[in-house]
């Protein structure tokens, strides 16, 4: 006999923590904007230095992760598994992920200055998860007891977490390049491009996007193939397209596609960029709506 | 193609048109707009239910928009990855990756045994460029050499510059790629065609034998033949489920499944037992055996008026909720006056709802309860058509007991045994079995798209992070100049090109 006690008053305090998480998120982002609007206005436009503002911005930024890696861990022990088995806890975790990413690949100022998009698209998803995603803490249907959601999962979420940056890094991109950006002849839109010189050169930019997504695809490669290890271990088959193993075949060839496209005359650049944030749409495209409305195999979001 | 060319080979034959078409499939561009197309085409098969995937919802989307199911149907859009337009985009894609890798692996090859390319004459113009003073009395362009050599670059040696190369594993790593995913496509097509899968319902007790009788379905591939099935039978022993009785908020919840099956081959004859768990499928030579469903069967007798057995034995019920409230079909064509069909519910823990119906509001068995609407008339067994053995025709038949009727509905708790109307016998509910739905499956493909999978993975993993280098030091009177030059993307290359000035000035 299976017995498994899950604490659902302790998954109640974890929930407190994130929210704790995201109102020094919330701080972190407005101080960081704010860096970034005084940035535009200062001479110091290549950002060799790190200001005090930017220093308050990544502490705050620093510490909102570490509470909620509280949270998510506080999650897990609560299910008494890893915390990534629905679509609420795919969220927390994934955005955790995300937060880590970041910080590792701090050190290039190019990923530094991204502070704002990232600490807001974190807040976004933890918003998402706590207000649409939330289901208390249940048992693993028996489909999902397998080492295998440990590995399959939190390799998904990791490649996410690339797509994510990169997809960060081609936003801007292309707001550095809108024609209505440099062309632009209201005091807002002067002001707006003013920021955006606070950013790197877009080759700088485009070129680092194209790492990160590199890392993001060769982790989804592995999604793809352990995905089909474990669908044959617990379907009988290793492909059945399943509508989450069509959007992640789809996914897969999107990206495929972005690297072809880097290396096509007459399609890098511009084109390639745009071609990365189709294939991000797909994956937060494939992250919710396929979750939560496709008919398929795959009925995990727990809602 | 210049425009002037285009404009003057107005007649270039049968052959240039070939070899012309042949160039734009193997363009890069026509790859990107293939993969493209291929990510756009598998859109509709997650929207519209596929027939390999989810049978039963296009059955229901034919029920629900008849018109609008014709029509996508004719465009094969309950058929998508196996459609005339999906496959020739494929077929295109891959005629395009062998028709471009094919003459790249030709060139790679003669690249390997090539040397070094000549050194350029303005090497400022190169990406990456550094000049500096030679180190007193000392070779920079030896102590380059040695240095690179080191790091295992090739390297030419041409008056007073050297050409070096490095990274030919990119390429390597890049054309392994392609020519797996080629080994990936064949591998799942002809693994497909020599495949099979069958699909039978096992009450516990029950004894399956692997032959193509034994099948409630079967889906082989085009290739397969049955003589090629293992010769094996299985029994299932039992099968237990783990319900959460602990957690307030979780109860009822399944945590484990567990099928215990015995298999006999003309090799073991007594039998070896297997535990079969759904993330733990069975082995067997020639075969896996796989869990996918379970519910109840209960043990129904079925006796006429004079106490002759006309009906026994589990009968399997299909589970409508996660509280396995289950349903099953009971047909007695023969040994009683008249052809007796019956609906059965089943309620492994029985709650009666305020309307006098029952529901089950526990998923194990608690307080069990079966409850039959009972028909009589003819059941049409004999019109030849094969019938569904889980629904009854009731269009033909008269109900005798159950709502709408003047007898009520039939109750019977585990043990007991109630009276059939119009004294036709009696129904004894005397025990409850579960059953499990077992899949048995064998993919002799799997493995090969697995090895060929992996193989992509490590020549994608190679291909992109190699840098392809080439490396250029050049004695210029006291001077010396290194430049250097990537294919594509190289994060290092120019701390790697100041550390080798470095490196050489000092000597
Ligand atoms: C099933 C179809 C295909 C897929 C999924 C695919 C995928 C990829 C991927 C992921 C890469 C980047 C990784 C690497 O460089 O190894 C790549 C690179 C490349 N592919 Fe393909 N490819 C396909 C078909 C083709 C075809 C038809 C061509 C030729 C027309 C082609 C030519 C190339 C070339 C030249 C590169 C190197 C680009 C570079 O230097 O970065 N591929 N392909």
């Amino acid at each position: 006999m299976n017995s498994l006690v899950l604490n659902e008053e302790l998954s109640q305090l974890s929930l407190l923590v994130i929210y704790a998480a995201m109102a020094i998120f919330t701080l972190a982002f407005f101080v960081s904007g704010y860096h970034l609007s005084q940035a535009a206005s200062t001479k110091d436009k290549n950002l060799k230095t790190v200001s005090v503002l930017e220093r308050v911005a990544l502490a705050l930024a620093l510490l909102g992760t570490l509470i909620l890696a509280a949270g998510v861990i506080m999650r897990g022990i609560a299910a008494a598994r890893v915390p990534w088995a629905n679509l609420f806890e795919y969220s927390i975790t994934g955005a955790l992920i995300l937060m880590i990413i970041f910080f590792i690949s701090i050190r290039a100022k190019e990923v530094r200055i991204l502070a704002t998009f990232v600490v807001g698209f974190v807040l976004l998803v933890l918003g998402t998860a706590v207000s649409i995603f939330y289901v208390q803490v249940a048992s693993l249907m028996p489909a999902l007891q397998s080492y295998w959601l440990v590995i399959h999962v939190m390799v998904a979420l990791l490649a996410s977490g690339f797509f994510s940056l990169a997809a960060a890094l081609s936003v801007a991109y292309l707001l550095k390049t809108a024609n209505w950006v440099e062309k632009g002849k209201t005091k807002g839109i002067r002001n707006f491009k003013k920021v955006m010189e606070v950013f790197p050169t877009k080759e700088k930019l485009e070129q680092l996007a194209y790492r990160f997504n590199i890392v993001g695809f060769i982790l989804w490669s592995f999604t793809l193939i352990a995905g089909a290890i474990w669908a044959e271990r617990a379907w009988h088959r290793y492909w059945g397209w399943d509508t989450k193993e069509v959007w992640t075949f789809i996914i897969w060839t999107i990206y495929a596609g972005y690297l072809h496209a880097n290396a096509t005359r007459g399609w890098s650049g511009k084109r390639a960029v745009w071609l990365g944030l189709i294939g991000f749409a797909a994956v937060v495209f494939n992250f919710t709506f396929v979750n939560m409305f496709f008919k398929g195999l795959h009925v995990y979001s727990g809602l | 193609m210049s425009s002037s060319q285009r404009y003057e080979s107005p007649d270039i034959g049968l052959t240039g048109w070939a070899r012309w078409i042949w160039r734009q499939l193997t363009s890069m561009r026509t790859a990107l707009l293939l993969l493209l197309l291929l990510a756009a085409a598998a859109v509709p098969g997650s929207i519209y239910p596929q027939r390999s995937a989810d049978p039963n919802g296009v059955v229901q989307y034919f029920r629900n928009n008849p018109d609008l199911a014709e029509i996508l149907d004719v465009f094969q859009l309950f058929d998508v990855y196996t459609s005339v337009w999906f496959s020739a985009i494929y077929i295109l894609l891959f005629a395009s990756l062998v028709g471009c890798v094919l003459p790249r692996t030709q060139i790679h090859f003669d690249a390997l045994r090539a040397e070094p390319v000549q050194t350029p004459t303005n090497l400022s113009r190169m990406p990456v460029y550094e000049s500096t003073a030679s180190p007193k009395g000392l070779d920079p362009v030896e102590l380059g050499k040695n240095i690179l050599s080191k790091q295992r670059y090739r390297i030419a040696q041409r008056g007073d510059s050297i050409s070096a190369e490095k990274g030919y594993m990119r390429e390597t790593g890049n054309l392994v790629f392609h020519f797996s995913l080629v080994g990936v496509l064949l591998a799942v097509g002809i693994g497909g065609g020599f495949s099979f899968s069958g699909q039978r319902v096992l009450a516990e007790g029950d004894t399956f034998v692997n032959n193509l009788a034994g099948f409630d379905s079967l889906s082989p591939g085009t290739f397969f033949n049955p003589e090629t099935l293992a010769p094996l039978s299985l029994t299932l022993e039992n099968f237990e489920v783990d319900y959460d009785f602990l957690n307030k908020t979780n109860i009822g919840a399944p945590l484990d499944f567990r099928a215990t099956v015995t298999v006999r081959t003309p090799a073991d004859q007594k039998g070896t037992t297997h535990l079969v768990r759904v993330n733990q499928p069975l082995d067997a030579t020639g075969a896996s055996v796989y869990l996918t469903g379970h519910g109840y069967a209960p043990e129904i007798t079925i006796r006429d008026a004079n106490g002759d057995i006309s009906y026994s034995g589990a009968t399997v019920f299909l589970p409508q909720d996660s509280k396995m409230t289950s349903i099953g079909i009971i047909k007695v064509p023969d040994n009683l006056p008249e052809q007796l069909g019956i609906v059965a519910f089943f309620y492994p823990t029985a709650s009666e709802l305020e309307s006098g119906a029952f529901t089950s509001i526990f998923p194990g068995v608690i307080d069990p309860l079966l409850s039959m609407n009972v028909y009589t008339g003819d059941l049409g067994l004999d019109s030849g058509i094969p019938l569904n053995v889980f629904a009854l025709d009731t269009d033909r038949l008269t109900q005798v007991a159950g709502r709408g009727t003047e007898n009520p509905g039939l109750e019977i708790k585990l043990g007991e045994t109630a009276d059939l109307p119009n004294a036709l016998g009696t129904v004894t509910f005397d025990g409850i079995k579960r059953f499990a739905s077992l899949d048995i499956a064998y993919n002799p493909g799997q493995f090969w798209v697995l090895l060929f999978s992996l193989l992509a993975l490590a020549g994608v993993i190679i291909s992109l992070t190699t840098p392809r280098r080439r490396v250029w030091v050049k004695k210029l009177g006291d001077s010396f100049e290194v430049a250097a030059l990537s294919k594509r993307d190289d994060p290092r290359l120019e701390e790697f090109v100041r550390e080798l000035t470095k490196a050489i000035r000092n000597g």
